[in-house]
């Protein structure tokens, strides 16, 4: 792989740009591999990325239905942050946070990663104590970040309203180094870095069952043919259960559409991320100028990757009062994306009832700023056998034990 | 949006209308019960991508709950029937065979 640098820049600007490569190339399937990922998107990727740069395991094949990085990768609201109440949830997403950070160096590929800052609006009592206490939970995790008042809010977002008669702006819980990266890039930065390793990614390769020999995984089927291997990571998000059951589990998650939305493109007016879980919309601006907004999940079981209307219209209205001007924007495009809700709100990673069958699913409606540390974590969890530090309580057994790592009751919506 | 009618008051709600109550005809385990049956009452869950039978309660209107059949990627709506039953009518299952031949049933 030829690296990406000023110079390469200059050099094929000398030759009518006709010298660069293919960032991945199309490989035929192998009749097996050590590792198979199923799944290319963010976090199949970097679980197969960490596999290889980690543990020097690159005999790995990336398998994915559709294209790379075209489900909830390419459809989220690129929001990175780690500012989590629990402390293993505050560890695995500051890691990843933490990974952002030094991503586009290490994969040389930009992902376009910009700390921006992440706010959470206070608009209830409730939500007061409840920062106040995230706050110093974080303090003592070691996470940046810190609280501040409305006046503060308003230099940092000057067109916000902070007396909305409903719901007025009590301060907020900032972080600081909380951010958006550009989401694909995530996705291709990583293919990239995979392929370089000799990983085979195979896109349009729909795996369509899973096979087993005395309780270990032995090969799957896929519309690519039959291809064997000696472990098996599930990393499908949305689809998850679907897997499962090809494998013979079922999985505490359910599937349900998240959507969000896009304005047209307008010049800078936001220059943080603005999360407002008691109206339950969050905003920030992407480099194109568009106002990315995001809000609520479906409440029912659905894998139609389609918004519903009245999604749409409850996150605009909560948002209007605390933002006046966006009443005057005309909204671009609309879509969903499949998420996989598990009762806690937290993720699972995890050994499975099947010998070297690995799941990594359960992420809900806030995966993208995990990525790097869910790879990371996953990638440990394929290698070893057992999990490190980072995904042992995110095991499939803390259900019946009774170990919930509740982030749902800590953000009080989905996060 | 989705729409489905009460089988209790026949209205024809929105879904705006109507709240979800997750997986229908999930099975108690009794007093003898593993615990792994136990898990798996509380926490394991179909979510089958085809078709799904739901819990929905009529909130904005009668009140009542019901169960409704239906298919979770194109929303077809197969029919829904009041909740006090602990297995889907036998009509409602033709319908869906004869809509869906492939078909797993609904257990």
């Amino acid at each position: 792989m030829r690296r990406y640098s000023v110079f390469a820049i200059a050099r094929e600007a000398m030759r009518y740009h006709e010298g660069w490569e293919r960032a991945w190339p199309a490989p035929t399937p192998k009749p097996r591999y050590d590792v198979i990922v199923v799944g290319a998107g963010g976090h199949g990727l970097a679980t197969a990325y960490y596999l290889g740069k980690n543990f020097g395991i690159t005999n790995v094949a990336v398998i994915e239905k559709g294209w790379l990085g075209g489900g909830n990768t390419g459809r989220n609201t690129t929001i990175i942050r780690s500012n989590y109440l629990q402390d293993p949830s505050s560890a695995i997403y500051e890691k990843a946070r933490s990974l952002y950070e030094g991503l586009s160096r290490d994969l040389n590929y930009n992902v376009m990663f910009s700390p921006r800052g992440l706010l959470m609006l206070a608009q209830t009592e409730h939500e007061v104590r409840g920062y106040k206490r995230t706050v110093n939970a974080n303090d003592l995790q070691g996470i940046e970040t810190r609280w501040i008042g409305p006046q503060e809010v308003k230099d940092l977002v000057p067109m916000i309203n902070l007396h909305g008669p409903r719901y007025p702006v009590l301060g907020a819980l900032l972080q600081e180094r909380g951010g958006t990266a550009r989401h694909d890039a995530v996705a291709w930065g990583y293919a990239r870095g995979c392929a370089a390793m000799g990983m085979h990614i195979l896109q349009n390769c729909e795996v369509t069952a899973i096979r087993s020999e005395n309780g270990q995984v032995s090969e799957v089927e896929t519309t690519r043919g039959t291809i064997g291997c000696k472990k098996l990571a599930i990393v499908v998000a949305g689809h998850s259960s679907v897997m499962a059951e090809k494998a013979g589990f079922r999985l505490p998650v359910e599937s349900m559409a998240l959507q969000a939305l896009v304005s047209e493109p307008i010049k800078p007016m936001i220059d943080v991320v603005v999360m407002a879980n008691t109206v339950h919309g969050y905003l920030s601006q992407s480099d194109k100028g568009e106002l990315v907004i995001g809000g609520g999940t479906d409440g029912f079981v659905n894998y139609s990757q389609r918004g519903s209307w009245q999604h749409v219209e409850e996150t605009i209205r909560a948002l209007i009062e605390t933002f006046p001007p966006i009443s005057r924007l005309r909204m671009l495009r609309q879509w969903g994306g499949i998420v996989d809700m598990t009762g806690d709100r937290s993720p699972i990673l995890s050994k499975t009832p099947v010998g070297n069958i690995f799941i990594n699913c359960g992420w809900g409606t806030g995966g993208f700023k995990a990525i790097p540390g869910s790879g990371w974590a996953m990638a440990e969890l394929v290698a070893n056998g057992e999990p490190g530090p980072l995904a042992a309580d995110f095991g499939l057994e803390r259900f019946r034990e009774g170990r919930f790592i509740d982030e749902s009751v800590a953000a009080g919506v989905a996060h | 949006m989705l729409r489905l009618t009460c089988p209790h008051c026949g209205v024809t709600a929105e879904e705006t209308e109507l709240t979800p109550g997750g997986e229908a005809h999930l099975r108690r385990a009794g007093p003898d019960a593993t615990d792994a049956e136990f898990e798996s009452y509380l926490f394991a869950r179909k979510n089958p991508k085809g078709v799904v039978f739901e819990r929905w309660r009529h909130a904005h209107g009668c009140g009542k709950w019901f169960i409704a059949a239906r298919h979770s990627v194109s929303w077809q709506v197969f029919g829904t029937y009041p909740a006090q039953t602990t297995e889907p009518p036998a009509d409602l299952i033709e319908t869906i065979r004869a809509a869906i031949p492939t078909w797993e049933g609904w257990q």
